[in-house]
Parts: C-alpha cells; sequence; structure tokens
C-alpha cells in the first residue's frame, strides 16, 4: 500500500483530480463575479457586497472554500514534486528538440503556466480575499462591507487589467491542455468519450477565461 | 535516382563514464533508395578505411520488428516519418545538402553505452516484475481451446504491437516510460489467461517502472506519435485503472 501512494500514477492522479475540482471550482467563481457587470451603478454595488458578505460567512460555503483550498494546496504540491521528479529522468538533454512536431505547446510548458498562475493566485488573493478578510475597507449605503468599489477602483488601472487579462490568456492554456489531461489521468476519456471531451475541454479552455477577462476589461472600460 | 550529399551531427562517446560530444562528418554520393542504417554502414566503411573508430549504434532485424534501431535523428525518435523504425526509413526522405543530427536516446534510466547504443535493460526488469504469464510446461495447447471476442484479441493485439524500442522514453519529455509499461500490461490483462496474475502485474510493472527512474507522464501525446508500431495512449489511461483498481482491491 506505501508504494502506492507513493508511485508517480497515484500522485498524478491526485493531481488531476484536485486540477479537475479546480475548474469546477472557476465556473462557480464565474458566475459570482458576473454580478459585477450584470448588473451597474448602486444595483450591482449592492447585489454584489450582499453576495461576498454570503461568501464570506455561509457555512456550506465554508467547506466548499476548505475543499478548494485543499485542492490548490496538493494540486500545487504534487504536480511541484512529479515535475522535479520527471526532470531528472532526463540530466542530458537533446541538441535538437522536435517536441514541437509530436505535441502541443501547453502540453509541454503545464510548469511555466502553473506558475504564472500562482503568482496570478498570490496578487490577486492579496487584492480581494485578504482585503475582505483583513483590510480596512469602507462600509455601502447598506452597511456591508464595500467589496464592490473595491474592485471598481482596481481595474481603473489600465496595468492592473492588462495583468488580469493576461493571466487569464495563461488560465485558458494551462486548461487548454489540463482538462483533457486530467480526464485521461482519471480514465473517463475512453476511445468512444474521446472527440466530445476534447472539444468539451478546448471550448471550456476558451469561454471560461475570456469570461473572465471580460470584468476587467469592462470595468475599466467603464471607469473611462 | 538522384545522389545525396549530407552533412552528418553524430553523438560520439567511447563508454558510460567518458564524456561524448558531437562530431561532423559529410557523406556524399548517396543511393537514395538506401535506408538509414545503410547509410551508416556507409559512413563506417568511410571511418574504417581511414583508420578512424566507426559509430557504434544498435540494429538487428533491419525490417521494423525488433526494435533495436535506436536513434534520435533530428529531434525525432527514429526519424521524421510516423510509425516507422531508423531501419526502415530511407534516405530519399532528406534533402541533399541537409545537416542530419543523429542522438542517442537521452533518459537516466538508459545509460550511454557507446556513440549511439543505450542500455535497455531497465525494459527487460520491468517485464521480469510481472510482463508474463505462468504456463505449466507441456505440449502446446490448442489455439481454439479459449475463445476470445474479435474486438477483444484485436485490442490485445494492438497492445502487442509494441517492440519495445524505447521510443516512447525518448520523445516524451518527461522521459516516461508509461506507454511502453502499459502496452505490456494491457495486452495481458485484455486476455483470459492473463488473469491469474492480474493484480500482481499491474502492481509490480508500475513499481518497478518508478523504481527505474522514469519520469511521470503529463499526456502530452508525444510517446504515440512517435512510436513506431502507432500504439495508443489509450493503454495508459486503462493501466491507470488496472493500478488504481488492483491497489484497492488488493
Ligand atoms: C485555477 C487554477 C488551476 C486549474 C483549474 C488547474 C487545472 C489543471 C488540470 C485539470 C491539470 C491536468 C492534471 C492531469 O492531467 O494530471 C493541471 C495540470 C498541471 N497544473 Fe494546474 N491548475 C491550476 C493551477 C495551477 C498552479 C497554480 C500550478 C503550479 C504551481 C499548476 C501546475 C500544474 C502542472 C505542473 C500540471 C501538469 C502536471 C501533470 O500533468 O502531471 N496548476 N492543472
Ligand atoms: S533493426 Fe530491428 S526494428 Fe530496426
Amino acid at each position: 500500500m506505501n508504494s502506492y501512494f507513493s508511485s508517480t500514477l497515484f500522485r498524478k492522479t491526485l493531481a488531476a483530480l484536485s486540477g479537475l475540482f479546480l475548474v469546477i471550482f472557476l465556473i462557480g467563481h464565474l458566475i459570482g463575479n458576473l454580478q459585477l457587470i450584470l448588473l451597474s451603478g448602486e444595483a450591482a454595488q449592492k447585489q454584489f457586497n450582499e453576495y461576498a458578505l454570503f461568501m464570506t460567512t455561509n457555512p456550506a460555503v465554508k467547506i466548499l472554500s476548505i475543499v478548494t483550498y485543499t485542492s490548490i494546496i496538493l494540486h500545487i504540491l504534487l504536480t511541484i514534486i512529479l515535475v522535479l521528479q520527471s526532470k531528472q529522468a532526463r540530466p542530458i538533454g537533446y541538441a535538437v528538440e522536435g517536441g514541437g512536431e509530436n505535441s502541443a505547446w501547453a502540453s509541454r510548458n503545464m510548469a511555466l503556466l502553473g506558475s504564472l498562475l500562482l503568482v496570478f493566485i498570490i496578487l490577486h488573493m492579496k487584492s480581494f480575499w485578504y482585503e475582505m478578510h483583513w483590510g480596512a475597507i469602507g462600509n455601502d449605503p447598506s452597511g456591508n462591507k464595500d467589496l464592490y468599489t473595491v474592485t471598481v477602483v482596481a481595474f481603473q488601472n489600465i496595468w492592473y487589467t492588462a495583468f488580469y487579462v493576461f493571466s487569464m490568456i495563461i488560465l485558458g492554456f494551462h486548461l487548454s491542455h489540463g482538462i483533457g489531461s486530467g480526464f485521461q489521468t482519471i480514465g473517463l476519456k475512453t476511445r468512444k468519450y474521446l472527440e466530445p471531451i476534447e472539444k468539451t475541454a478546448i471550448l471550456f479552455s476558451i469561454l471560461i477565461p475570456s469570461a473572465f477577462a471580460s470584468i476587467p476589461i469592462i470595468l475599466y472600460l467603464q471607469s473611462l | 535516382m538522384a545522389d545525396l550529399n549530407l552533412t552528418l551531427k553524430i553523438w560520439r562517446q567511447d563508454g558510460p563514464t567518458e564524456p561524448g560530444g558531437f562530431k561532423t562528418y559529410d557523406i556524399s554520393d548517396l543511393n537514395t533508395h538506401m535506408s538509414f542504417l545503410e547509410m551508416l554502414d556507409v559512413l563506417n566503411e568511410n571511418l574504417v578505411n581511414s583508420g578512424d573508430e566507426p559509430v557504434a549504434f544498435d540494429h538487428d532485424c533491419r525490417e521494423g520488428i525488433c526494435g533495436m534501431c535506436s536513434m534520435v535523428i533530428n529531434g525525432r525518435p527514429h526519424g521524421p516519418l510516423e510509425g516507422t523504425t531508423t531501419c526502415q526509413l530511407h534516405m530519399r526522405h532528406f534533402n541533399d545538402g541537409d545537416t542530419v543530427t543523429i542522438e542517442p536516446w537521452r533518459a537516466k534510466p538508459f545509460p550511454v553505452l557507446k556513440d549511439l547504443i543505450v542500455d535497455r535493460t531497465p525494459f527487460d526488469r520491468i517485464i521480469q516484475a510481472g510482463g508474463f504469464v505462468s504456463v505449466n510446461t507441456g505440449s502446446a495447447p490448442d489455439g481454439n481451446a479459449i475463445p476470445i471476442g474479435k474486438d477483444i484479441s484485436d485490442d490485445a493485439f494492438d497492445a502487442a504491437a509494441c517492440i519495445g524500442c524505447g521510443a516512447c522514453v525518448a520523445a516524451c519529455k518527461n522521459a516516461s516510460a508509461n506507454l511502453f509499461t502499459a502496452a505490456k500490461i494491457s495486452q495481458l490483462a485484455l486476455l483470459p489467461q492473463g488473469q491469474t496474475e492480474r493484480v500482481e502485474r499491474v502492481i509490480g510493472m508500475v513499481k518497478q517502472m518508478d523504481e527505474e527512474g522514469f519520469g511521470h507522464c503529463t499526456n502530452t501525446g508525444a510517446c504515440e506519435a512517435e512510436c513506431p508500431k502507432e500504439i495508443s495512449v489509450d493503454y495508459i489511461r486503462k493501466m491507470n485503472w488496472e493500478f488504481h483498481s488492483a491497489n484497492v482491491k488488493g
């Protein structure tokens, strides 16, 4: 049993399960965020701040958020362990690299894409999650913490907005390989479902990041 | 039949612990109907005639079935063609004046023995860890004694087409042996003869694969793309199931 948990196949499966859970989390997170742009002005402020309060206090959300934090930590730890382990498997590289002709770029650069995502996640949590929990932010007219205004102000900055859009492109590439790869790893990408799974994976890897990126872009444009 | 002139950059290394490096050779007036190995034979004849050490490379059947002719040609294991071993690659796929870089398989578990020859005994040890069925000796059993459906026998046969050449390891950015191991596990797991030792087989072979120091699988698909027998990565998916259920059921 011990060799089971230390095997590359077990660790890879756990990395895939945590990664796929993070995809589900992204969908939920996206739906929440869309409230920033679906309404406007005071209605958006009221709605979004009530939602933010709900997300920080509801016990069911608490449990989900623990699963999410666990997934992120597991995913990062396991992929780093696996990537370092595999680096050792080829101490001398090739003079001529042929990877471009037999595999997709994103599939060969998951660690680079993931590291950029990690930078994004840290900055993103500092900006909003940390502020919401421990920052000194004002209240809106209904007396709720005004995360809405924090967000709107943040995206008045073109560079901050650009960083978000760039990070969503990185996410798109990570997902373009990650979703299909995760389904293959956990064994659901059978020959019969290969095509539909690959197509849906690519569709999601375009749709999720574009919808996310549209929020800072719209907030920035509204601030002009 | 056009004659062909090439510049070859070949990895030369005297022994496992000696430092290696690329040497450049010009070779001219090649017949385009030659195989890649015959081209190397010509080079070696020239080298011997001029008193130099010939290039050491593995080869045996020269008909695409033994899996010996391992080398990375311009970054591609077994060269640029799909579903082709080096011995089945012909010089007509190269252009006059090309520079061709030839390197050994690169993986820590496959140390270079000399020039282009690597030690592939880690694959033998993976097989010894479970890639077999134990049978009593005696007269050969009747071929049709155990009926097997055509779809299953086809699937098993596709996995059994693996010639153990190691191109999957050479192509993979992680030097992973997942495709080889998965093909060898699947070919037996699919058939009735493989059921008795099914659980120990997958556990033993995966353990050995990890212990040899091969990398993990990130599903880039490079192995399937470079496999001379076009073995499908679907066997890796099957191996994952096989491995988890063997460990859970015990
Ligand atoms: C929202 C964030 C993220 C999502 C939704 C996500 C999703 C995924 C998925 C589904 C996979 C495929 C897993 C497999 O096939 O085994 C994957 C692979 C990977 N992820 Fe992430 N990931 C995220 C963040 C990160 C971060 C922050 C890092 C790094 C620090 C990272 C590094 C990697 C690496 C290196 C792989 C390839 C691992 C392998 O295939 O063995 N990811 N990701
Ligand atoms: S020499 Fe046997 S497969 Fe090429």
